[in-house]
């Protein structure tokens, strides 16, 4: 037990925390918190007026308790008292326990800004200071709307003191992260830039993070701070290591302030102005330099501050991407790290090298470290350092080394961490896909892969397996041939047995030749497992039998006597019974003929994206598949995949309604069981493995005549109507069109007219009454749906419309103007609803408005260079969003204005809203043998990739 | 960002927790549960960074981590902070609450590389004061520890000079040495051994 501390004050808290810890069980420990909150709670409600002495004991005790776990209902108002007081140790409690326990939410908001707004107005630098720190930690709304304005005027003021403009630029840096649309700036704007040369380095270090936030978000508008940026890191760079006394930290000069100004740099590309650019390439030389100097302190720290700067130095080259001696040079020395006696360093450098692998001029030079890598992921002891090295490989894999990678991954499978083994198998599988050069290859991988971390591979992973070797003819035999003889293992994972009845059941007869692989003793070995599986493995093999009697007629008695055992026919599990049932009358009803039509091989799967990836991508967060692999991964597995199209998949997938089982298409049948009640999601169909939009058409039956046949008029209400069915439709009709006819039926038109600029709109309604009576209470009115109000507070859309009148005479026409303001970006449209009496009756319909965010498109002129250099740069898997699918309007259609580089089309564009602007580049790259596109959408935000790929790709 | 700051001990105990985004209390635990159970089965000698868990965001997020005697210091951050900046400033940090610890427990035979965890919670105000003064909403406020440790002591004096709960301290010593002795009542009343200090007017 260490010493007890004397403690200077409180003796109650002491009492109460020791109290608590001597406590021997939970509930003794629950008890006693719960008899403190009651005394507090009494204390609180009680008659006495509280000294402040005991409100701040009670208060914190309730942080204690909050500590430990327990809820906080009550203190608050207490503690706002507390912050209101003028005595500093009772202000600086309440404002703790504030910024600790009060939720954005709360409504005492309103009492804390009045006290917030005294500190701030009090000319007491520590007041100030304690209320910028409650306002950065809570960060809420209504404090951004009570404070957004003020602080900026303490930022920039001259008479405020360094320490409060320290808290001031962090405090507005939180506001303008939680509501960006109260920070208005602009007047000050430059002079929060100016602040990178400020003397107090403590205010340099807090302005640097704020500058950092609002250049990436208006990189225009600061871009004033490159150099201002480079100057100061020049400075820091070649100072001695004495100059900036208390900001050295073990001989290195400001190392905190150099990562900031590096990592500021790295939201821009490489300076143009030639002399600005040649103070920071010698800043980066001098960074390099110095890192082989030997060191100045044998203390950890300063090898640490120093790799800290040297890291962030190389993080801008790996960013710049253009200055190869510099690339070569970082690459050298994270080499060097790779074997340092620094766990720490092995790991930064091995996942520095995983972004300088997918540099075109370092690649080459990191593909020498391989057998330290290799050696890394053999022998490092920490599982982090190991998955780096995992990470690494995966990126430094090209075909020129992929089979010794994949090999040295898969044995280290063996003994990897479980945490990290499932996603070991997923890069496992894509790289032997994407590298495969011979497909026997490929399938031995994967059965390996299956044999050793069956457990970790997912559906996916084998999904894909059957899927590649269904669309190549040369790897079936091979593989048909290998299954057999990973089957003949003892004990073989169930997945296997998946893989196994699926391609013997298909691709058997490829090795019947051989007497040991004859039909029937491939039978009887897939039938010894049968009892070891669970339900839907044994539904696929009963899939495989049937496939037998097709392809081995003289196994047919055979499967026949198993499918009439009790044990298949009256099996308990339905799905098994009636496969049972329906494949034993199947086989001795039919002609042969009908069998071999009924059960004729399956035909090669559509391209699409490689399920494996999407899985990874969805799995891992940034940085795990880079730019260039994936568009390798995608042309081979365009390769791979053998392009066909033959859309088997969706007669498929609706013939599955009653027997959702994963082998269910195998057959490709239409079977028509009884038992339609079994939940259709039971099983995963092979067809769901492909990410996108399931094949199955929207089987919402869209009534011509719109509202009028659905709605008899005495039963609508005066809610506003669900949107209509065919809204999205209409609303995708508009996406590249601005004029034009948004809506009719018998009764009304609707036409719409609009422009757009920068982050504004302007749509122009025009309602035709076609009748020649006139609608009565004519109104409008334009409403959001959830989505774009899901983050509080922060509405995507400002949509104004301007009333109508409410009288629309037989065969007139009335205009409405909307004005719309795009505040971020957004997926769904607003929805418009019109309601009007027509011969006393109530119309009510909901249309989308057909504002979609491409609207707010700007195109940008980029040469070619710089188009794929940004486009590396959004390398991020979910920065992208890609879709594949068939030409709808044939192919000589260019529907967006690009530039054509070889077989694709490129554009690039900023989309503008106000609170940023999101680059977007699109790639579009038609097959015209198979009358197919790819779409690819990159931006640096994931939903606007999201969208425009959702919107695009119904255009052409 | 610097998205929380988790202070436990080797048992998972939290002594100090600081979220600088929103999370509901329960999660807050939660995520303490989680991120002790993900650093503590580390050996010591291994690397201080790891993926953060799935509840605080997942590989978006990297734990940066220190091990101190009976303590663990834990800093969740995202991409944009430079790992071994943040390690140094773990130190930093450490190295500073040791400091101002010693000036209010006074036993300064104690080994000032040790920072005891008794400290630590019956100074938690003390401790959340230092913490501010280097983060604030999640950023970096100031690295120049000179600079932390006059902002402190300039606290230190207001407070002194504000007087008043420094009323008792003899009394406070006695009850906090004998505090861990069988023959204390667990359940002292609080109420009748108070200190008096001359009311304020009500609020």
């Amino acid at each position: 037990m260490p010493a007890v501390s004397k403690g200077d004050g409180m003796r109650g808290l002491a009492v109460f925390i020791s109290d608590i810890r001597n406590c021997k069980s939970k509930e003794a420990e629950i008890k006693r918190i719960n008899k403190e909150l009651a005394n507090i709670r009494s204390k609180f409600k009680g008659d006495k007026a509280l000294d402040g002495y005991s409100k701040k004991k009670y208060v914190c005790k309730l942080l204690f308790i909050f500590l430990l776990g327990h809820d906080i209902d009550f203190g608050h108002m207490e503690a706002v008292n507390l912050l209101s007081s003028n005595k500093y140790t009772e202000k600086q409690i309440g404002y703790l326990f504030i910024s600790v326990l009060v939720n954005s939410n709360s409504e005492l908001i309103r009492l804390i800004n009045n006290g917030i707004k005294n500190d701030l107005s009090s000319r007491n630098p520590t007041f100030m200071c304690l209320a910028l720190h409650c306002i950065a930690n809570v960060g809420s709304r209504e404090m951004a709307e009570a404070f957004a304005g003020e602080i900026p005027r303490i930022l920039v003021a001259g008479d405020t003191m360094d320490s409060v403009k320290q808290s001031a630029a962090l405090c507005l840096l939180r506001l303008y992260k939680t509501s960006p649309d109260l920070v208005l700036m602009g007047e000050w704007t430059s002079r929060v830039v100016h602040l990178l040369n400020d003397q107090h380095m403590g205010v340099v270090t807090a302005a640097i993070s704020l500058i950092t936030c609002l250049s990436q978000k208006n990189p225009d508008e600061f871009k004033t701070c490159v150099s201002l940026a480079v100057s100061r890191l020049s400075r820091i760079v070649s100072s001695a290591s004495t100059d900036l006394q208390d900001y050295t930290y073990y001989f290195v000069p400001a190392p905190w302030l150099s990562c900031k100004l590096l990592r500021l740099l790295q939201c821009y590309p490489p300076p143009e102005d030639g002399a600005v650019k040649g103070r920071l390439v010698e800043c980066l030389e001098t960074i390099l330099n110095k890192a082989q100097e030997p060191p100045k302190s044998k203390k950890v720290q300063h090898s640490n501050a120093k790799n800290a700067i040297l890291f962030e130095a190389i993080a801008l080259i790996i960013h710049y991407d253009s200055e190869p001696n510099l690339l070569v040079r970082a690459c050298n020395q994270l080499g060097q790290f790779l074997q340092h006696r620094e766990t720490n360093l092995r790991y930064l450098a091995l996942e520095s090298m995983c972004t300088l692998a997918s540099s075109e001029f370092s690649h080459e030079a990191v593909k020498t470290h391989i057998e330290t890598v290799i050696n890394a992921l053999k022998t490092e002891r920490d599982v982090s350092v190991r998955q780096r090295a995992a990470d690494l490989l995966y990126a430094m894999c090209d075909r020129s080394n992929a089979k010794q990678i994949v090999a040295e991954m898969l044995s280290y499978l063996e003994t990897a961490d479980y945490s990290i083994r499932e996603e070991m198998v997923l890069k496992v599988a894509i790289l032997a896909e994407k590298y495969a050069v011979d497909y026997s290859w490929y399938v031995d991988t994967i059965l390996n892969l299956i044999r050793i971390a069956g457990d970790y591979v997912s559906e996916e992973v084998w999904y894909r397996v059957i899927q590649i070797v269904i669309n190549r003819d040369d790897v079936q035999g091979y593989a048909a041939k290998t299954v057999f003889e990973a089957l003949q293992a003892p004990a073989c994972h169930e997945n296997m047995v998946k893989v196994g009845g699926y391609i013997l059941g298909e691709f058997g007869n490829l090795i019947a030749g051989d007497p040991r692989s004859s039909p029937l003793v491939q039978f009887n070995l897939l039938h010894s497992k049968f009892h070891l599986c669970s339900v839907p493995t044994r539904a696929l093999l009963l899939s495989a039998y049937i496939k037998f009697i097709n392809l081995f007629p003289e196994t047919k008695s055979t499967i026949q006597e198993v499918l009439r055992s009790d044990s298949q026919i009256r099996n308990s599990d339905v799905e098994l019974q009636q496969r049972a049932v329906e494949y034993l009358k199947l086989s001795s009803i039919a002609s042969t003929d009908v069998l071999a039509t009924v059960l004729e091989e399956m035909p090669p799967f559509p391209e699409r994206e490689s399920s494996i990836l999407a899985k990874l991508k969805k799995k891992k967060g940034p940085g795990a598949v880079s730019s260039t692999e994936q568009e390798d991964g995608k042309r081979e597995g365009g390769e791979l995949n053998g392009g066909g199209e033959r859309g088997a998949d969706s007669t498929i997938a609706a013939s599955n309604a009653s027997t959702p089982s994963p082998s269910a298409d195998l057959l490709g049948l239409r079977s028509s069981g009884p038992v339609s009640a079994a939940p259709p999601s039971a099983g995963s169909l092979l067809v769901d493995v492909f990410s996108e939009a399931g094949p199955a058409a929207p089987a919402a039956a869209v009534n011509d005549d719109g509202f009028l046949s659905s709605a008899p008029p005495s039963v609508v209400s005066e809610d506003p109507a669900p949107p209509m069915p065919q809204s999205d439709e209409l609303l995708h009709k508009f996406v590249c069109k601005s004029n034009g006819v948004l809506f009719e039926n018998q009764l009304l038109q609707i036409g719409v007219k609009s422009e757009y600029r920068q982050n504004l709109g302007r749509m122009y309604l025009f309602y035709g009454n076609k009748t020649s009576v006139q609608f009565v209470s004519f109104s409008t009115s334009v409403t959001y749906t959830g989505e774009l109000q899901s983050h509080i507070h922060e509405l995507s859309l400002n949509v104004q419309t301007k009333p109508v009148e409410p009288l629309v005479e037989g065969g007139a026409q009335v205009q409405q103007v909307i004005n719309i303001e795009c505040l971020t970006d957004f997926s769904d449209a607003p929805l418009l609803n019109i309601k009007f009496r027509y011969g006393g009756a109530l119309q009510n319909l909901t249309l989308k408005l057909p504002v979609t965010v491409n609207k707010f498109f700007q195109p940008t002129e980029m040469v070619s260079h710089d188009f794929f250099q940004r486009w590396k740069q959004l390398s991020q898997p979910q920065q992208e969003a890609q879709k594949i699918f068939k030409a709808s309007h044939g192919m000589d259609k260019e529907v967006l204005k690009g530039k054509r580089i070889m077989e694709n089309f490129v554009c690039a564009g900023v989309i503008q809203t106000k609170a940023q602007q999101v680059g977007c580049l699109l790639r579009l790259e038609p097959n015209a043998q198979a009358q197919m596109y790819r779409l690819t959408l990159r931006s640096s935000k994931d939903t606007v990739s999201k969208r425009l790929c959702d919107l695009l790709a119904e255009q052409f | 960002m610097i998205k929380a700051i988790l202070i436990f001990n080797n048992h998972g105990k939290p002594r100090l927790i600081r979220f600088y985004q929103y999370f509901a209390e329960d999660m807050q635990q939660q995520i303490i549960r989680e991120t002790f159970h993900l650093v503590s089965k580390r050996d010591d000698n291994v690397c201080n960074f790891l993926e953060g868990g799935s509840l605080i965001g997942g590989s978006d997020y990297k734990l940066i981590y220190r091990h101190y005697a009976t303590l663990y210091f834990v800093f969740c951050v995202d991409s944009s902070e430079s790992e071994l900046g943040i390690l140094d400033l773990i130190q930093k940090m450490y190295e500073k609450v040791c400091l101002s610890l010693q000036v209010f427990v006074e036993t300064l035979d104690k080994c000032f590389e040790n920072v005891c965890e008794l400290d630590l919670i019956f100074h938690m105000d003390k401790v959340h004061y230092i913490l501010q003064e280097v983060v604030m909403g999640g950023m970096v406020l100031e690295t120049n520890m000179n600079e932390i440790v006059a902002q402190v002591e300039l606290q230190n004096r207001m407070e002194k000079s504000e007087g008043g709960l420094s009323a008792a301290p003899a009394r406070a010593v006695s009850a906090v040495k004998n505090m861990n002795l069988p023959e204390i009542p667990r359940n002292i009343n609080i109420g009748d051994i108070n200190i008096k200090v001359p009311s304020l007017s009500p609020f």
